[in-house]
């Protein structure tokens, strides 16, 4: 389902599997607890790399799942309970005590897109995969702190039309000039990840102290954080 | 220590001297107490330019200072009583009844960069000098103020992921390309003056009211305006 693993200075989060990666309530608890576990082994010059096999690097929340509750209540019930248990996994990308990368492989939709929009630097792959956001296609509102994100991590009022609004699939090299990623230079996955783990190292090089590192991150994104609960510690012990 | 001259129309502030102008307890008040001379001599075409001499404009808080109190506990307050007291020079430019410009000849670090930043124009080298945010390197978390200056001023998520997170030194070239100078094209301090001198001088054409230009200003920063306790005085009285 997701396996972390330890490289130096870095660490890989991977969604294992060539499945969609969808998040439901079993790989969000797994999720988390890697997050967790990072968390607790980071040291100056951690780094977090995340990414994932296959087509996808995740479809988004397990629609399917809710489904198959049965009845249109379940179902909402169910929808409710993956945004809501979704929240500490982005809370904890944004506590998490190291710079952090998204290494697309593959398609990023939905909340798949927000998994991704939640680490500190986004690559993607140039010739293959999208990003889409789902929910005007589905007929799903945005929680709100998706619609947060979306207003602090993406800079134009056209990007975020573009990627809310018009219901599109953006390529890599759209994603890049509407400033949504920072690259999509690599034709393969193993490109971006090898990509990322070359940024990855020289972040690692710097040694930094990875709470100043957090509580300069979330002092980039106070509307976010207030809504993820989180709040920005300013201390300054030089 | 700084200096306030006037050219016409136009306020020169300079921060004096061949070294780093870094900013404790007594360069602050200076600051300003001359950014209050400029204020009370303004009128309709006044222009305010800020500039340094020698290889830095500024390189921000004098943490040797902090140091020099002897313990782990002295040197945090001296930082904080830095911090605290920087506000008002930051509110002071914000509210400043004239249209302002920051003219690098040099690095600017941190709260030397804030100071850029309060700027309404930022001319920098293309030379020489770059802007750097030293706190993720030095392990120092950020000041509520300066975040949401940055936030303000600095329109991409990826710009300021830059000049915040990434223990960056911003060029002249790749700081007007994400957009958080207006200039860097002149490769001498001389040079960086006369063009800032040059826009002065259109701006203090208009002949504006200051402070509608500073009410109008401190509209567009409303976050930031409301941490550093400043009001936007709305007022409507059309000259038609």
């Amino acid at each position: 389902m997701c396996t972390l693993e330890k490289r130096g200075d870095l660490f890989l989060l991977t969604l294992t599997g060539d499945d969609e990666h969808r998040f439901h309530p079993d790989t969000i608890t797994s999720v988390l607890s890697l997050l967790q576990q990072a968390k607790s082994q980071s040291t100056r010059g951690s780094v977090l790399i995340t990414t994932a096999h296959g087509k996808f690097f995740s479809n988004g929340f397990d629609l399917a799942w809710a489904q198959s509750a049965g009845s249109q209540t379940g179902a909402v019930n169910r929808m409710h309970q993956m945004v809501e248990s979704f929240k500490p996994v982005i809370s904890a990308l944004f506590e998490l005590p190291m710079p952090t990368i998204a290494a697309l492989n593959g398609h990023a939709a939905a909340s798949g897109l927000m998994f991704a929009l939640s680490h500190d630097y986004v690559f993607m792959r140039k010739d293959r995969g999208v990003l889409y956001m789902s929910e005007v296609d589905l007929g799903l509102p945005l929680p709100d702190y998706f619609a947060a994100m979306f207003a602090a991590k993406i800079g134009t009022s056209i990007a975020r039309r573009e990627l809310l609004l018009s219901g599109k699939k953006l390529k890599g090299e759209e994603a890049v000039a509407l400033g949504i990623v920072d690259s999509a230079g690599q034709d393969s996955a193993e490109g971006v990840v090898e990509a990322t783990v070359s940024l990855g190292e020289s972040l690692a090089a710097k040694r930094w102290n990875g709470e100043v590192y957090a509580s300069i991150r979330k002092s980039l994104y106070p509307e976010v954080c207030a809504m993820l609960g989180l709040t920005a510690k300013i201390a300054a012990t030089p | 220590m700084c200096t306030l001259e006037k050219r016409g129309n136009l306020f020169l502030l300079t921060l004096t001297g061949d070294n780093e102008h870094r900013f404790n307890p007594d360069t602050i008040a200076t600051i300003l107490s001359l950014l209050g001379q400029a204020k009370s001599q303004s009128q309709r075409g006044s222009v305010l330019i800020t500039t340094g001499h020698g290889k830095f404009f500024s390189n921000g808080f004098d943490l040797a200072w902090a140091q020099s109190s002897g313990s782990l506990t002295g040197a945090a307050e001296r930082l904080h009583q830095m911090v605290e007291s920087f506000k008002p020079v930051v509110a002071a430019l914000l509210d400043l009844p004239m249209p302002t410009i920051a003219a690098l000849n040099g690095h600017a670090a941190a709260a030397g960069l804030m100071l850029a930043l309060s700027h309404d124009y930022i001319f920098m080298r293309k030379d020489r000098g770059v802007l750097y945010m030293s706190e993720v390197d030095i392990g120092l978390s950020m000041p509520d103020y300066f975040a949401a200056m940055v936030r303000s001023k600095i329109g991409t998520s990826a710009a300021r992921r830059e000049v915040l997170l990434s223990g960056k030194k911003i060029r002249g070239e790749e700081a007007v390309a994400l957009g958080i100078v207006d200039s860097a094209a002149h490769a001498s301090a001389e040079g960086v003056v006369e063009a800032t001198v040059g826009l002065a001088e259109k701006l203090a054409a208009k002949k504006w009211k200051g402070d509608v230009y500073a009410s109008i200003r401190k509209s567009l920063y409303p976050e930031l305006c409301g941490i550093l306790g400043l009001e936007a005085t709305i007022f409507a009285t059309p000259k038609l």
